[in-house]
């Protein structure tokens, strides 16, 4: 028998607005100072009331609109009720029945065990923003000391962002969240800092076994809560497929079978293993209703245009682009984009500089990720802005410097910037060349006389290429090279075999 | 000489402070004894800060006499119903559960009565978290009607109606959600006023059905509600339902007579279940309306029928979700004894702080919203409640303002509904619409019943119409009388 894995995910990112979604508290990362970023809203005291934060609300539009959903032109308000320390107010404020977006999807490429590359669409159900909750902090020295609540987190915009059950692998599953990630830091909507918390994933996991008549049975669907990396997520959904299929061969329950309900486990990464948290014999009631403090949202086609008209471009279609545009391999492409949207902008600044895609994909791919790799700088604080960059690559397609001179360049102003801490101007490369005499001379008559004198210096190599001794030739160049500063070395050769014939 | 100034109308109290006869500290003072003497029989104030109070007051005449801007209520106290946050008071909607609670911050109408300057005298008691048409649901103990302290003063802002009944505060704020401001005010022969929703700010005013609760006040006369209705009106960007409206001045238009003015006079608010006594004098009421050339017309209100139902279901889903907060975490009563479990400990802090109508109320929202229960239910309620604004917006096409009572009876007994809920629920019946439909409502004096207990008039109109309310309330209060009588305890 063989089977299909079957995973859908609910991804809770938090978006990244200075303030939380119903007041005016900052939502900065701040664990050592415990509810000090808190008012009477975001406390839940009696009588604060919610009032929504608009750019918040834009940026979670921002993402739908990045995830290729509907934007709805109506949304509303609702408040989800359970009971839980972090939870102030008794209930969260979430979106239900009409969230403010739905039906996108995301491209993600896979690559299968044969190593055929192949796209994998990911489906998104909805996105729909909410408030985030507190942490609670429990005594972890076993003496069963208080636990304590921090609301500082309390109220934090997120976008839960639901897909369908699209992905077939753990692989992908990581492919997909790092996808995700790379647009979100691309759109500016989220740090998507993982260890701050700012993505945080559910994975809901089961496998459709082959029957030998041809039919399928599914295993209990199993949601795994609260995965914070993206290796634990592949982790856990590796573990969770052998042990259903072990289950499965060791029991035969299928879903909806009784036993078979939905069930929630957690994950521990120091064992590798989920465990169970609960079975859902019925799910949860939340009694969602509409929130009367707040009104709903209405979106119109001009607030979308404007939304749309900030928005840079997203990931996938930048992509194709680079192949497009600058004739870049999609390895390449991919390389570049994948370092996140300033780098991608850096490459494109040099590219259009200097007039050459491809010569700037090099040099970006290995020169610049090399010294900013060393340096352990971002591309926004390496030394050598793109415009120098693109003017010294423009003079190698000018064939006014060569690209061992542009590399002696690049090194020189790199160094220059570690003595002086100035950021290189452009004119620095011509006072360079010139000062080290790197142009390329094309004044074929200096390169003539030169090569006439080292001739006559030389007759002994010149009788020795004349024998077939191709090797002599090396010294030769060499000799003219000395004496002509930024010659081309291939017009010296060919000039020199010309001339000795 | 303490009853001179308690009997004092509004506007001379303030024409007597704002010239310098009367001193705020002076004014302040003798509503505090007056409190210290008489409260102790009527139950109306759960929290007196005397030295506050005069602070407030000296504070208040101080910037008199130096010749600073003085706002529309300067120097003049004012008692705050329990539901209301004010920085450093105590808050606890007369419930156990928020024993010990004091809000850090204010109600934008608290900040706004300070703005206008007035002294915040004590806060009033009321039925616990707002759920009450008598004011006996209180942890502190019944709040008495001062004409008859056998008697209900109704609810569930019972201590802001009994403390201008009985002359212990010339102004009180209040919270009215099914008529909790209107209803006691008739029971207690003073004016209340319930505004459209929207028109004052609900930030700082601790929910019991958000989508139904409006801020209003209490007083003596209707230029008294009217002033006091300017000073807390207007938009507040903390309320996101809060509506960007000019505020009218309703002190300088109220005691302007409305001509051609239409009636309209619901038959479903004369029907069974209303007395007798309280219909007469309803309608020797209107029959003042008419003499003054107003034309009343006979309207129907066809889903009235529907109207305790509906506000039954939607208060109580609200009021499930307003007060699951009240969980012993973060503030609050918390139990001492608990299994050691978070489950237990909510429970028993929950089953220790709420009172019985509290708890019957919140299992029924619960219930209510409950899957597979919420669509039979909840929405079946928001539905009706739609054709009840309908049925309104109908009515006001052909009318200005619509006339009827504002309780089936005069104030019954204490403990004589306690036992029945349904009863007790049911003397709000003329009342509920107007919050279910969000439109402004008000209660006046009208007459007495033989016994000698108040009865009132309710009118209501369109929405944001409460300068209209206000000028026909008034026509009528310049014609009667009513509204001058006093407790005999308070003379």
């Amino acid at each position: 028998m063989s089977y299909d894995v079957i995973i859908g995910l609910e991804v809770h990112v938090q978006l990244q607005t200075q303030t939380k979604i119903f007041c005016g508290c900052s939502t900065a990362f701040n664990p050592d100072h415990p509810n000090v970023q808190t008012c009477p809203v975001c406390l839940g005291l009696p009588g604060a009331l919610p009032v929504l934060n608009r750019h918040g609300f834009q940026l979670a539009v921002k993402t739908a609109l990045g995830l290729n959903c509907q934007i709805a032109s109506f949304t509303k308000w609702d408040r989800k009720q359970y009971f839980y320390p972090d939870l102030p107010k008794g209930y969260q404020i979430s979106q239900f029945d009409l969230p403010f977006s739905h039906d996108g999807h995301v491209d993600v490429e896979t690559t299968s065990e044969s190593g055929d590359k192949s796209i994998r669409r990911v489906r998104i159900l909805r996105a729909h923003m909410e408030e985030d909750a507190g942490k609670n902090m429990h005594d972890e020295s076993g003496r069963g000391r208080d636990s304590k609540v921090d609301l500082n987190r309390a109220g934090t915009p997120l976008v839960e962002i639901v897909t369908q059950p699209d992905l077939r692998s753990a692989e992908e599953a990581r492919r997909f969240l790092e996808e995700l990630k790379l647009l979100l830091t691309y759109l500016g909507v989220s740090d998507c800092n993982m260890q701050e918390g700012s993505l945080r994933c559910d994975a809901n996991v089961n496998l459709h076994i082959h029957q030998p008549d041809g039919s399928r049975v599914a295993t209990p669907i199993v949601e795994v809560k609260n995965l914070n990396s993206f290796r634990f997520t592949e982790q856990a959904i590796l573990f969770e497929v052998q042990r259903q299929w072990d289950e499965f061969q060791r029991t035969g329950i299928k879903l909806g079978d009784k036993g078979g309900h939905k069930a929630t486990r957690g994950y521990n990464p120091d064992r590798g293993e989920t465990y169970i948290l609960r079975e859902k014999e019925e799910a949860a009631d939340y009694r969602y209703f509409p929130d009367p403090d707040l009104v709903p949202v209405l979106v119109t086609e001009t607030q979308l245009a404007a939304i749309r008209s900030e928005m840079c471009e997203p990931p996938a279609p930048r992509r194709e682009r680079f192949h497009a545009d600058y004739q870049l391999t999609p390895y390449d492409a991919a390389v570049i984009i994948d370092q996140g949207r300033l780098f991608a902008d850096y490459f494109e600044a040099v590219a259009k500089t200097c007039g050459d895609g491809k010569q700037a994909a090099n040099w970006i791919t290995q020169d610049v990720l090399r010294e900013t790799k060393q340096r352990d700088q971002s591309i926004a604080e390496f030394a050598i802005r793109p415009e120098v960059l693109g003017t010294l690559l423009g003079q190698i397609n000018q064939k006014r410097i060569t690209i061992k001179s542009a590399r002696e360049v690049f090194g020189d102003l790199l160094t220059e910037f570690d003595e002086t801490a100035a950021i290189p101007a452009a004119s620095r490369i011509d006072e360079i060349v010139t000062t080290k005499g790197l142009a390329i001379v094309e004044d074929t008559g200096a390169i003539d006389a030169a090569i006439t004198a080292v001739l006559g210096r030389n007759a002994k190599a010149v009788a020795d290429f004349k024998e077939g001794n191709q090797k002599a030739i090396g010294a030769l160049i060499g000799q003219v090279m000395r004496e002509v500063k930024g010659a081309d070395p291939q017009t010296v050769r060919e000039k020199i075999i010309a001339a000795m014939q | 000489m303490s009853s001179i100034i308690t009997s004092l109308p509004l506007t001379s109290l303030i024409q007597q402070l704002r010239s310098g006869e009367l001193r705020s500290v002076e004014v302040t003072t003798t509503y505090l004894d007056a409190i210290a003497d008489r409260d102790a029989a009527l139950g109306a104030f759960v929290h007196v800060d005397r030295e506050d109070a005069l602070q407030q007051a000296a504070d208040a005449d101080a910037r008199r006499s130096a010749g600073q801007a003085n706002g529309l209520l300067a120097g003049v106290p004012v008692a705050i119903k329990d539901v209301l946050c004010v920085t450093g008071q105590p808050a606890t909607c007369a419930s156990r559960m928020l024993k010990g609670f004091v809000p850090p911050y204010d109600a934008t109408a608290i900040t706004k009565l300070k703005q206008a300057g007035a002294v915040l005298v004590g806060r009033t008691n009321m039925d616990e978290f707002a759920m009450g048409s008598s004011g006996e649901n209180s942890a502190f103990g019944p709040t008495r009607n001062p004409w008859d302290p056998e008697r209900i003063p109704g609810g569930s802002s019972s201590g802001s109606a009994v403390a201008v009944a009985a002359r212990l505060a010339p102004l009180a704020l209040g919270s009215d959600t099914g008529g909790s401001i209107r209803q006691p005010a008739s029971l207690c022969g003073i004016v209340g006023l319930k505004p459209t929703y929207g028109r004052v700010s609900r930030y700082g005013l601790i929910a019991y059905a958000s989508s139904l609760d409006q801020i209003g006040p209490f007083a003596t006369d209707v230029v008294g509600a009217a002033i006091l209705l300017e000073a807390i009106s207007g938009h507040d960007p903390r309320d996101s339902t809060s509506v960007n409206l000019p505020v009218p001045a309703h002190s300088q238009s109220v005691d302007q007579p409305l001509a051609g003015l239409r009636i309209g006079v619901p038959v479903e608010h004369f029907a069974e279940g209303l007395d007798a006594e309280v219909e007469r004098t309803v309608r020797e009421a209107l029959a003042v309306y008419k003499s003054l050339g107003a034309e009343l017309k006979e309207i129907h209100l066809p889903h009235t029928k529907y109207a305790v139902a509906t506000y039954y279901l939607i208060a109580t889903s609200e009021a499930s979700s307003n007060l699951a907060r009240y969980d012993g975490v973060h503030y609050g009563h918390r139990a001492e004894e608990f299994g050691g479990s978070l489950i237990s400990m909510y429970e028993a802090s929950r089953g220790e702080g709420f009172g019985d109508e509290v708890k019957r109320r919140i299992m029924l929202g619960v219930f209510a919203l409950s899957a597979g229960y919420a669509d039979k239910y909840y929405t079946k309620a928001l539905q009706v409640r739609r054709l009840i604004r309908g049925d309104f917006d109908a009515a006001f096409q052909e009318v200005d303002v619509i006339a009827g009572p504002v309780t089936p009876t005069a104030a019954f007994k204490l403990g004589e509904k306690t036992s029945d809920p349904l009863s007790m629920y049911l003397s709000d019946i003329y009342t509920i619409s107007a919050n279910l439909a969000g439109i402004p409502g008000i209660s006046i004096p009208c007459g007495f019943t033989s016994t000698g207990l108040p009865i009132g008039l309710q009118l209501q109109a369109a929405p944001f119409e409460e300068e209209r309310l206000l000028r026909v309330a008034r026509m009528f209060e310049r014609e009667t009388e009513w509204h001058l009588r006093q407790p005999a305890s308070t003379l």
